[in-house]
């Protein structure tokens, strides 16, 4: 119990916890609708919602490609929060090249956020 | 604990086992009857500033409301549309749910009273809820509907843009206080200005961040000015519209909970936590979990206000403010807060 992963295994008893939790509540009132006569389901019912008239069209239509430009802007910058993290909390032991460093690298991290921008990666009409 | 079930005679390893169970379980039962109220809470501050009454016929003025609401969905049929992808649907409300409850794992809400003291909670807290936009896409996807599946585009672009700047805004927090455990943050906020005031949202340095914070908080959680997922006049109940039963519910709880959560996370990494606002002795004798819950019910109340006051934003709006101006701005704090602290406290 003294190595550093002991430290999480209360939160992985937490995920068992909460997965079986979330699960009881997702199909304990799928048995309790048996029991009790509410599950009746008939084609209208299971039918696909669209306020009222009957389903046109394949709803996995076609999207703006711009999901996928923020997908993709998303992960540069998470990716690059991620390098940041061991930084922030190591910038007393690192001095001034550390924090230099990184500058640099933001400022390129900028350059291409400008470029992005310019590009009209970021805008939505 | 662990020392108290020792006592009774149990090995260790039993008597842990026994203390974390329990400990788990006060956090995520009473976490749900926390949502329950928060939703009563949050219809009763909407209806009082429409100048209506919210709901008053369940119960002494409608306080159980939202256990007749829980009832109702508990026993309602829940159906599974025909062109969904079944197996996907069920998961989704279940990571949605899970998702929401394990984050409260590294929460402190006094000193010392949290269920995992790691060294990397905030770290934690980020990657966990970043998890939570699984839950949504696929709930979207699954659905095979033209609502749900829209809106889980819009939540997911949404909520993956606003985590950026949140990022940005945690890095600022973590370079003053030097560590990702929850606790050392709160602790660093001790004395923070002048040597009395606790918080880093006093600092006129963080400030800034603590605002830019919030406002990504409501966008992250979806909250009335940004939630264009739900939108009820373009898509009826946004990606959870296919949805039943205690299925729809999950989402329901899951929200809440995150919007709880949020409103935690603004009082412990910019207000202070479990600390009093003013480092004076007397203030000490409010129990710190008092402190962080008042906090934490102030940031609800706000959250409530916001709702119930600020008309709804656009999305090329939403992404416009996410992009444009949050994520240059946090951005550039991560370089004058490092650049400060390098001057200051490190030395050149």
């Amino acid at each position: 119990m003294a190595s550093v992963a002991a430290g999480y295994l209360p939160i992985l008893l937490f995920l068992g916890v909460a997965l079986v939790l979330s699960s009881a509540f997702v199909f304990l009132p799928m048995l309790v609708g048996r029991l009790t006569g509410t599950h009746q389901p008939n084609p209208e019912k299971l039918a696909e919602y669209e306020c009222g008239f009957p389903a046109f069209e394949d709803s996995r239509a076609q999207f703006d490609v711009r999901f996928y430009l923020i997908a993709i802007l998303f992960i540069i910058f998470d990716l690059e929060a991620a390098f940041l993290y061991p930084w922030a909390v190591s910038l007393g032991g690192i001095g001034f090249v550390g924090w230099l460093s990184m500058m640099i690298f933001l400022v390129e991290l900028a350059v291409g956020f400008i470029y992005a921008w310019k590009k009209g990666a970021l805008e939505w009409e | 604990m662990t020392a108290l079930f020792e006592s009774w005679g149990l090995p260790y390893d039993w008597a842990w086992f026994v203390s974390t169970m329990i400990g788990i379980l006060v956090i995520a039962l009473p976490l749900m009857l926390a949502v329950a109220m928060i939703i009563y809470a949050d219809r009763k501050i909407w209806a009082a500033m429409a100048l209506r009454r919210g709901p008053n016929v369940v119960g002494p003025w409608g306080l159980l409301q939202s256990f007749a609401d829980g009832a109702k969905v508990f026993l309602q049929e829940t159906i599974i549309p025909a062109a969904a992808n079944k197996g996907l649907f069920l998961i989704a409300p279940i990571i949605t749910f899970t998702v929401a409850l394990i984050v409260w794992a590294v929460i402190p809400f006094a000193p010392g009273v949290v269920l995992a003291d790691i060294n990397i909670g905030l770290l934690y807290v980020l990657a966990a809820s970043s998890i939570g936009v699984y839950g949504v896409i696929i709930a979207g996807w699954a659905s095979n509907s033209k609502y749900p599946f829209y809106s889980a585009l819009r939540a997911a672009a949404q909520m993956v843009s606003y985590e950026v700047s949140i990022g940005f805004v945690l890095i600022s927090v973590v370079l003053w206080t030097g560590s990702f455990n929850m606790s050392a943050i709160v602790e660093g906020q001790r004395a923070h200005i002048f040597g009395f005031i606790n918080g880093y949202g006093f600092n006129p340095l963080l400030f800034p961040m603590a605002v830019v914070f919030l406002i990504s908080a409501m966008a992250e959680t979806a909250r009335t000015p940004f939630d264009l997922t739900e939108a009820e006049s373009e898509l009826v109940a946004g990606y959870q519209t296919e949805y039943s039963s205690m299925s729809f519910a999950l989402y329901w709880l899951g929200e809440y909970a995150n919007v709880i959560l949020m409103c935690g996370l603004n009082a412990i990494l910019f207000w202070g936590g479990w600390l009093p606002p003013v480092d004076w002795a007397p203030l000490y004798m409010v129990p710190g979990i008092i402190w962080f819950f008042a906090k934490l019910l102030f940031f609800f109340f706000v959250f409530s206000w916001v709702k119930a006051t600020v008309p709804r934003y656009r999305y090329d709006q939403l992404m416009r403010l996410g992009w444009k101006v949050f994520l240059p701005l946090s951005l550039f704090w991560v370089f004058l807060v490092s650049g400060w602290l390098m001057l200051t406290r490190y030395g050149v």
